[in-house]
């Protein structure tokens, strides 16, 4: 760690470990529930635990980007942090808005528009607060004395993912118009912004890990996000398709959300290519292994996993299916939980000043996380194909293919539970690192010297 | 080989190209598809109190309509076609909670009047040109 203030990072990665945690309990209540026991019913009807789940991820996430964020622009930018006082203030209040959105959802305060949730007067709380984030950040690069393309990239998909959230607070009549600009938030966010921030984050950690130069790995940075909008505008339309909207989009959405896992396979060539030229010598050996998986797993739960679905033809049959949330839980572990969990593993050594580089436990949370969430991708693969083929093939009853499908979801408890274990260790580890410490300035420095140029 | 000062003109320019086709598309579809594929002009206060049941209460948490929400009860896009009014109206208050297969809805306090609403609201979607969601089943088995 080069600055004191980058430790403000660390009440952010606290905070993402926790509403993870969370997440999981409520994806267990719902796979309890597809297999038909829904004790909680009463308490937490399916509809308040789906809700839960879905937000803790995306606050999880979020909150996973901003600590990513105040690690890494002081140290790109070569300076403090602009104000620590006010990161603590949005982060305290960051929180706090997560937690009237959660405890809302429990007493049926929401709007029921997937993904988003969270009621519209806590919409302009949240839209404050990342303003003040985003000022943070933007004050720390003016004032600072480099501006690296890594710096850049991440901070414009983090202001470019502040500005698509507003079409999703407008309210419109027409349900149609609706789910319209709902998706310019979910889908412009994971298959486009946020694409520049998950870019933007594997390329410092792959110029910390690797060695390799920068001009050459920024060079191919600016190659992934372009293949990303080139795909990702236009592939909009893969959610167009059946909402009552003009047939172009089948056509236009059809071809361009095609060319979409082209960004995925960018960024799966370009950390194995930049490893293997790199010098091997960093000692972070779990922070490689998450780098690296999350460039690999993306490729297979957002670009595979997504083409399998995303022609028009396909998708007419999958499309409100269990085939989507297989797709959905790959792809998000892959692209953007993993990458969190790999700042983390960057970060903590340099925050703590322990090296917890290479242990047997972190070693385990990540095997076990991997191969337990790509267990529950199978697990769902097998009773969405069911489904679609029951349901929408020989046309039985929405229940009665249900009541078939119910043995998918014990597989699905099986291989969450071993996902859990996984997830479990990686907190162990990450208690077991303690909180940053101001002797903990000047760790890691010395890697620096490792860098090609 | 690629200087990095081309690789960022390919990222500014195709950005720029692709996104402002998709705002001369949003501009199409909304002027000139949705009223005609949605029948907009039917939208009454009927449809907009039903829209805003759904929405606050989050149906979309359990149920998908035209194929987007949850995956735990069934798609509504052509209940209304498919059960009539009456059956979609017993649904809501009924004592316990509506479970017809052995999953549970949530027990609602409705009145009449918005009852009516979400009918009207559900009737809406149904009528609305899905470009042939959700496809009809190639083999019938129940009919
Ligand atoms: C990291 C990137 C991605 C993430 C996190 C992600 C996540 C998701 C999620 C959560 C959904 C469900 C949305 C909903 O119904 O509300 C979804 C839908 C979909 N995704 Fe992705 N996705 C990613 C990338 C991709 C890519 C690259 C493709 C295409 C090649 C793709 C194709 C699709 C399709 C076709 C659907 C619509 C399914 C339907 O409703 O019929 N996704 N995605
Ligand atoms: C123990 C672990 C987990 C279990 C048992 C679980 C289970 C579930 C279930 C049953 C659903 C609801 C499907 C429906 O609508 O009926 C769901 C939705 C979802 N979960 Fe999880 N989940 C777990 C962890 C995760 C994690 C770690 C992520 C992200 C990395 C995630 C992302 C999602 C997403 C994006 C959806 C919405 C998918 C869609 O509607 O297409 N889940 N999960
Ligand atoms: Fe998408």
């Amino acid at each position: 760690m080069k600055f004191k203030s980058q430790k403000v990072a660390y009440y952010f990665f606290a905070l993402s470990m926790l509403l993870l945690s969370l997440q999981i309990v409520y994806g267990f209540i719902m796979a309890f529930a597809h297999m038909g026991f829904d004790g909680l019913h009463e308490w937490i009807p399916f509809n308040a635990a789906t809700a839960t789940h879905k937000n803790l991820l995306v606050v999880w996430i979020l909150s996973g980007f901003m600590g990513a964020g105040y690690f890494i622009i002081p140290d790109e930018s070569d300076t403090e942090l602009w104000s620590v006082p006010l990161a603590l203030l949005q982060f305290y209040s960051f929180a706090i808005v997560g937690v009237i959105a959660v405890v809302g959802f429990h007493v049926g305060w929401f709007e029921g528009r997937k993904f988003l949730e969270i009621p519209r007067p806590l919409d302009y709380l949240v839209a404050l607060n990342v303003i003040l984030f985003l000022v943070i950040l933007l004050m720390t690069m003016f004032k600072g004395k480099k501006r690296t393309t890594t710096a850049w990239v991440l901070t414009s998909g983090l202001v470019f993912a502040a500005l698509l959230y507003l079409p999703g607070m407008i309210w419109f009549d027409n349900h149609t118009v609706d789910s319209f600009f709902r998706w310019w938030v979910v889908h412009l966010w994971v298959e486009g912004v946020w694409e520049l921030i998950m870019g933007g984050i594997l390329a410092y950690l792959l110029i910390k890990l690797t060695g390799v130069d920068r001009e050459v790995i920024e060079k191919w940075l600016y190659v992934i996000v372009g293949l990303t909008f080139l795909s990702g505008i236009l592939g909009t339309g893969h959610h167009y398709y059946f909402i009552g909207v003009p047939k172009y989009w089948l056509i236009v959405g059809g071809i361009f959300s095609a060319l979409e896992p082209l960004a995925f396979l960018g960024m799966t060539l370009f950390a194995i290519q930049m490893y293997r030229k790199g010098n091997k010598k960093h000692p972070n050996k779990l922070a490689i292994y998450w780098t690296l998986s999350t460039a690999i797993v993306a490729f297979l739960g957002a670009g595979l996993l997504g083409l399998a679905h995303t022609l028009p033809g396909v998708n007419l049959y999958t499309h409100g299916t269990l085939v989507t949330a297989m797709h959905g839980h790959l792809a998000f572990w892959g692209a953007y939980a993993s990458l969190v969990l790999a700042i983390i593993s960057y970060s903590m050594p340099l925050m703590t000043g322990r090296k917890i580089y290479d242990n047997s436990i972190g070693h385990m949370a990540f095997w076990f996380s991997n191969i337990g969430m790509i267990g529950m991708t199978m697990a769902f693969a097998a009773a969405g194909v069911a489904q679609v083929y029951m349901e929408r093939i020989v046309g039985l009853d929405f229940m009665q293919a249900q009541l078939e499908i119910e043995p998918h979801f014990f597989v699905l408890i099986i291989a969450a539970t071993v996902f859990s274990i996984g997830i479990t260790l990686f907190i162990i580890n990450f208690i077991k690192f303690g909180v940053p410490v101001d002797e903990a300035i000047g760790e890691g420095e010395e890697f620096s010297a490792l860098q090609t140029s | 080989m690629l200087s990095k000062k081309q690789a960022k003109m390919f990222f500014l320019g195709g950005t720029a190209v692709f996104f402002l086709i998709f705002i001369g598309m949003t501009v199409d579809t909304l002027v000139n598809g949705v009223p005609k594929y949605t029948h907009a002009s039917q939208i009454d206060d009927q449809v907009r109190l039903g829209r805003h049941l759904w929405d606050s209460n989050n149906c979309m948490g359990c149920h998908t309509i035209m194929g987007e929400g949850a995956y735990y009860a069934p798609e509504l896009t052509k209940v209304y076609e498919r059960r009539g009014p009456e059956y979609i109206k017993t649904t809501f208050n009924f004592p316990g909670g509506w479970r017809p297969n052995g999953r549970n809805m949530v027990e609602y306090n409705f009145t009449e009047q918005e009852k009516e609403a979400l009918v009207a609201f559900l009737k809406w979607v149904g009528e609305s040109d899905l470009n042939g969601f959700p496809p009809k089943p190639s083999v019938q088995l129940n009919k």
